[in-house]
C-alpha cells in the first residue's frame, strides 16, 4: 500500500524499549520494544489477557512500567503521569468506554479540553463528526447506546487533538450496525494524519484499516508484518499460539 | 406552641452544621476519604479569626477574610503534603494520618492559645443580641438566621461551580474515575488539592460561626467533626451535596428539641437520630446506601 | 517442637512445601508460654512498683492487640473502641455495687461488653472504613452521655470502685495484676487460635479483596462480626483493668477518644496487621510514657506527628519492617510457602 509506505519513510513517532508491565506478580507485557512511525495505523491482535489492553493502558501512562522506556517525539514519557501525555498528543479511548457516567455528553466532551492541543477538533466539531450525539447534548452518559457511548468515547479522545490515538476494543459489546457506522466515522475521522494503534477482537475488521498488524500470546509479539504480507493462517496460527495451521473456521 | 419555637430554632441550627458538613461531603465525594482532622481545622480557623481579632483588633466578620486565602493555602499543601501520599496505600492510611493530624491540631492549639474556653460573639456587636420577636414564645435571632443564610449561600456555589465551570465538571468526573479522568488530561492530584482546598476553607466559615453562635477551646473539634458526619449521613452519605445541609437540619431540630425535654439530652438526641436513620433499611434519608455501590459521588448536581 | 510440627495441618503445593512452623517460630511460641508463667510470678520476686507499671504495660498491650484484631485482621479501622474501655469500668462499678467480689465483677464486666457488642455490630458493621470509624465513635459517645446521666453510677462527676478497699493495698496489686494477666494472656492467644483457625485465611481474603472474598463464599460479615464481638470483650477488660488500677473514673476520661489515640499510635508504630507488631507498640509507648508521659501536650504533639510519619512512610510498622529484611516471624499465624529451590521464604 502506498499508505504503508509513506509511513515507513515518515519518522519514527513512539518508541518502545524492553518495556515491561505487571499486575501485581503477573507480567502482563514482557519486555516488548515497538517502533511506531508517524501517520500509520497498527493493529494488535491476540487472544483475551495477551497484553493488549495492558499495552495501551501502559502508553497512555495509566499504567506504571515496571522496566523498560517509552518515548514519544523524542521525549522520554515513561514517568509522565496520564494527564502529562495527553498534553503530549497521546489520548486513549479505554476498553468498557468508561464515560463518566453521571456527566452529561457535552460534559463529558467539556471536561477533556483543559489540555487540549490545537487542531480541528473542538466540542461542536466532534458532534458534527458524530452527528447522533447532537440530540444528547445534555443526556447523562448512563442513559446511551452501547454505538453512542462509543462515540462519545472516541469524541472525548479527540478532542485533545491527538496526535497519537489509541483505541482499545472499538466493536465490543456493540451490535453489528453500530460497529459498522463506529469504523466507518473512525476512517474518516483519521485519516489526518495521525497515528493510531487499534485493538480489536475482530481482526478481519481491525486489519482492513491497519498498515501493519501485530499479533501478542502472553505479553509478547509473536508475530510482526505489513498488512499484506500476513496471511490469515500465520495471524491465527499467533493469535491460538499453534506452530500449524489451527484449521478451517477463523 | 414552644415547639415551633425548637423547630425553627433547630433548623436555623442545622444551618451551622450543614456549613461543617458541607467540606466533609465534598471531599467524601470527591476522594473517597473521611477527613478525621475536619472538626480540628474549623477550630484552627476560628483560633487565627481570634488571632486578628486579638492583635489588630479586626472584627471577626472582616478577619475572616484574610484568613481565607491562609485556609485556603494550608488545604491545598494538606493534600499535596499528607492525604495524597496516604491516598497511594490504601484506604486505612488517610484516616489514620488524619487522626494523628487531629491530635497534633489541638496540642499545638492549646499550647499557642491555652486551654481556655473563648468565644467571638460578643465582639461583633448588636448582632448576637438582634433578633426578631415573633410573639412571646417564638424569637428568631440576627445571628442565626445569618449563619443559616451563609449555609445556603455556600451549597448554592458549591453546587455552581461543580455544574457550571469547567473545573467543577472535572472535579465531578475524577470524583466518578480517577483513572479515566487522568486519561482525558485531568490532573487528578490538582483537582484533589484543590477539592481539600475549598473543603478547609468552608470548615473555616464553619469555624467563624462556631464561635460567634458559642464558644471553642482547642479540643471543640472532635465534637464538630462528629456533628459534620452525622449530618452528611443522615443526609445520605455523599449521594447529594444537599442531603450534607439537610442533615444538618435534621440533626439540628432533634438536638433543641432533646434539650427541650431535658437540657443535657441535646447531643444524645443528636446521636440517637443519627443511630436509628443508619439503622433504618434506607439508611439515610437521600440515598440508596450509594456507598455501597460504585463511586458515584456528587450526582445531584447535574440534575 | 516436632510434636508441634506434626499436628499442624501441612498442606502440599506442587513444587512448594508450604509451612506454618518454622524452628524459630515453634521455639517463640513455647517461648511465650514460658513468658506468661514467668510473668505470673512477678509479683512474689519483685516489689510493687514494678507489678503496677507491668499491670500498665499489660493492658496497654491488651489494648493494641484488641485495636489491630479489628484493624490489621478485619480492615476496620475504629475511633470508637473506648466504648467498651469505660463500659467494662462501669459494668465493673455496677456490679461490684450489687454485691459481686469486685474481681468476679469485672470477669463480668468483661463478657456484659462482649454481649453489648453483639446488637451494637448490627448497626455499626452497616459501615465502611472511615464510616466505620465515626460511626463506632458516635456510639461511644453516646454511650458515655448515657452513663454520666447515672446517678448510681455518679453521673458525670465520677465514681470509685470502693469494693476493692476490702483487700490490702498489697493484695489488691497482686490480684489485679494477675487478672491483668491472665485476661491479657487470654485475648492474646484467643486472637492467635483465631489467626491459625480457617476462620483466620477468611479474615485475610477479606483484608485483602472484600468483594472477591465474598464472591468465593467467604462469610464476610460473619467474620467481621467474630473479630467485633472479641475486640468489645478485650476493651472492656482493659477497661475493667483500667479501673482497677486507677481506682477512681469518670465519664469523659475512661470513655475518651484518647484511648483509640493510644492504640492507633501503638499498632501504626509496632505494625498493622502483624500478629507482633501491637505488643511491641505497646512495650514503645510505655516507655514514651514513663518518658514525656508528664510533657502534656508536647508529648502528644509528638505520638500525633509520629502517627503521621509512620501511616506514610512506614505503613507497615516496625515490626513489619522486620520481617520484610529478614523474613523472621516468631508467631505462626500465617503460611509460609518454600520453593523447593533454595529460595527465601514468601509469605502468602
Amino acid at each position: 500500500m502506498t499508505a504503508a509506505r509513506a509511513a515507513q519513510s515518515a519518522r519514527p513517532q513512539l518508541v518502545i524499549e524492553q518495556l515491561t508491565l505487571r499486575h501485581g506478580l503477573l507480567e502482563a507485557v514482557r519486555g516488548v520494544s515497538l517502533t511506531v512511525r508517524e501517520g500509520e495505523t497498527i493493529a494488535l491482535v491476540g487472544a483475551n489477557g495477551a497484553g493488549k489492553t495492558t499495552l495501551l493502558r501502559g502508553i497512555a501512562g495509566a499504567h506504571r512500567a515496571s522496566a523498560g522506556t517509552i518515548t514519544f517525539d523524542g521525549v522520554d514519557v515513561t514517568k509522565l503521569p496520564g494527564h502529562r501525555r495527553v498534553g503530549m498528543g497521546i489520548a486513549l479511548v479505554p476498553e468498557g468506554r468508561r464515560l463518566f457516567a453521571n456527566l452529561t455528553v457535552e460534559e463529558n466532551l467539556s471536561v477533556a479540553i483543559q489540555r487540549r492541543r490545537p487542531g480541528r477538533w473542538t466540542i461542536d466539531s466532534v458532534i458534527e463528526a458524530f452527528p447522533m450525539l447532537e440530540p444528547l447534548r445534555a443526556q447523562r452518559a448512563a442513559t446511551l447506546s452501547g454505538g453512542e457511548q462509543q462515540a462519545t468515547a472516541i469524541g472525548r479522545a479527540l478532542i485533545s487533538n491527538p496526535r497519537l490515538l489509541l483505541l482499545d476494543e472499538l466493536s465490543l459489546g456493540l451490535a453489528p450496525v453500530a460497529v459498522e457506522g463506529v469504523y466507518s466515522s473512525l476512517k474518516s475521522v483519521i485519516g489526518e494524519g495521525s497515528t493510531v494503534v487499534l485493538v480489536d477482537q475482530d481482526i478481519t475488521r481491525a486489519a482492513t484499516i491497519a498498515d501493519r498488524v501485530i499479533c501478542m500470546l502472553e505479553g509478547r509479539f509473536v508475530l510482526e508484518g505489513a498488512r499484506d504480507e500476513l496471511t490469515r493462517e500465520q495471524i491465527t496460527e499467533a493469535y491460538f499460539g499453534l506452530h500449524r495451521s489451527a484449521g478451517a473456521g477463523t | 406552641m414552644t415547639w415551633v419555637n425548637d423547630v425553627i430554632q433547630g433548623i436555623l441550627l442545622g444551618g451551622y452544621y450543614g456549613i461543617i458538613a458541607c467540606g466533609l461531603a465534598l471531599m467524601f465525594g470527591v476522594m473517597r476519604i473521611i477527613n478525621l482532622a475536619h472538626g480540628d481545622i474549623a477550630v484552627l480557623g476560628a483560633y487565627l479569626i481570634y488571632l486578628l481579632l486579638e492583635h489588630w483588633n479586626v472584627s471577626p466578620l472582616i478577619g475572616l477574610l484574610p484568613v481565607l486565602p491562609v485556609m485556603l493555602l494550608l488545604g491545598y499543601l494538606l493534600q499535596r503534603l499528607v492525604l495524597q501520599r496516604s491516598l497511594r496505600s490504601g484506604l486505612l492510611t488517610p484516616l489514620l494520618a488524619t487522626f494523628g493530624l487531629s491530635i497534633v491540631i489541638q496540642n499545638v492549639l492549646e499550647q499557642t492559645f491555652s486551654p481556655d474556653v473563648r468565644s467571638l460573639g460578643q465582639d461583633t456587636g448588636s448582632l448576637v443580641t438582634a433578633a426578631w420577636k415573633i410573639n412571646s414564645e417564638i424569637s428568631i435571632s440576627a445571628l442565626s438566621t445569618l449563619i443559616f443564610g451563609a449555609a445556603v449561600l455556600i451549597f448554592a456555589g458549591v453546587q455552581l461551580f461543580l455544574s457550571r465551570t469547567n473545573a467543577g465538571r472535572r472535579m465531578r468526573a475524577t470524583a466518578e474515575d480517577p483513572d479515566t479522568a487522568e486519561l482525558v488530561g485531568i490532573d487528578s492530584r490538582s483537582v484533589y488539592a484543590w477539592a481539600t482546598a475549598v473543603a478547609v476553607a468552608i470548615a473555616t466559615v464553619g469555624g467563624l460561626a462556631l464561635a460567634l453562635r458559642s464558644s471553642f477551646f482547642p479540643y471543640s473539634g472532635p465534637d464538630q467533626l462528629i456533628f459534620a458526619f452525622e449530618a452528611v449521613v443522615i443526609g445520605g452519605l455523599g449521594s447529594s451535596l444537599w442531603g450534607a445541609l439537610l442533615g444538618g437540619i435534621v440533626l439540628g431540630v432533634a438536638q433543641t428539641i432533646g434539650a427541650q425535654i431535658n437540657p443535657e439530652y441535646s447531643i444524645l438526641a443528636g446521636h440517637i437520630v443519627f443511630l436509628v436513620v443508619l439503622i433504618s433499611p434506607r439508611g439515610g434519608l437521600l440515598t440508596l446506601r450509594s456507598a455501597r455501590g460504585a463511586r458515584r459521588a456528587l450526582p445531584t448536581v447535574t440534575t | 517442637m516436632t510434636a508441634a510440627s506434626q499436628t499442624s495441618p501441612t498442606p502440599t503445593l506442587a513444587g512448594a512445601r508450604i509451612q506454618r512452623w518454622t524452628p524459630l517460630s515453634a521455639g517463640f511460641t513455647s517461648g511465650f508460654g514460658v513468658l506468661i508463667i514467668a510473668l505470673a510470678f512477678v509479683p512474689v520476686v519483685m516489689g510493687a512498683s514494678v507489678v503496677q507499671d507491668l499491670t500498665n504495660l499489660l493492658t496497654l498491650v491488651l489494648m493494641a492487640v484488641m485495636w489491630n484484631a479489628l484493624a490489621g485482621y478485619a480492615g476496620l479501622v475504629s475511633v470508637g473502641l473506648q466504648a467498651y474501655i469505660g463500659l467494662g469500668a462501669y459494668a465493673t462499678v455496677w456490679f461490684a455495687l450489687h454485691g459481686v467480689d469486685p474481681y468476679v465483677a469485672m470477669v463480668l464486666a468483661t463478657l456484659f461488653c462482649a454481649v453489648v457488642s453483639i446488637p451494637l455490630s448490627f448497626i455499626v458493621l452497616r459501615f465502611r472504613g472511615a464510616q466505620f470509624a465515626i460511626g463506632t465513635w458516635v456510639v461511644a459517645e453516646a454511650i458515655g452521655i448515657y452513663v454520666s446521666f447515672d446517678n448510681q453510677l455518679g453521673a458525670g462527676t465520677g465514681t470509685s470502685l470502693t469494693q476493692l478497699y476490702t483487700y490490702s493495698p498489697t493484695h489488691r496489686e497482686h490480684y489485679t495484676y494477675w487478672l491483668t494477666l491472665t485476661l491479657t494472656a487470654f485475648f492474646v492467644i484467643a486472637v492467635f487460635l483465631l489467626l491459625r483457625s480457617r476462620l483466620g485465611a477468611s479474615l485475610q481474603a477479606i483484608r485483602d479483596d472484600e468483594g472477591a472474598a465474598s464472591s468465593v463464599g467467604v462469610r464476610v460479615v460473619a467474620g467481621k462480626r467474630i473479630l467485633f464481638i472479641l475486640a468489645a470483650a478485650g476493651c472492656g477488660a482493659a477497661g475493667a483493668m483500667t479501673l482497677a488500677n486507677i481506682l477512681f473514673i469518670e465519664p469523659t476520661s475512661i470513655f475518651s477518644v484518647n484511648y483509640s489515640a493510644f492504640m492507633i499510635f501503638m499498632v501504626l508504630v509496632g505494625g498493622l496487621g502483624t500478629f507482633e507488631g501491637p505488643i511491641i507498640g505497646a512495650i514503645i509507648l510505655y516507655f514514651i510514657q514513663q518518658q514525656f508521659g508528664n510533657d502534656g501536650t508536647s508529648y502528644l504533639i509528638g505520638l500525633g506527628a509520629t502517627a503521621i510519619a509512620f501511616a506514610l512512610f512506614i505503613p507497615r510498622g516496625i515490626w513489619g519492617l522486620v520481617e520484610e529484611r529478614t523474613g523472621v516471624r516468631f508467631m505462626p499465624v500465617g503460611y509460609r510457602v518454600r520453593r523447593r529451590a533454595p529460595d527465601s521464604g514468601v509469605d502468602p
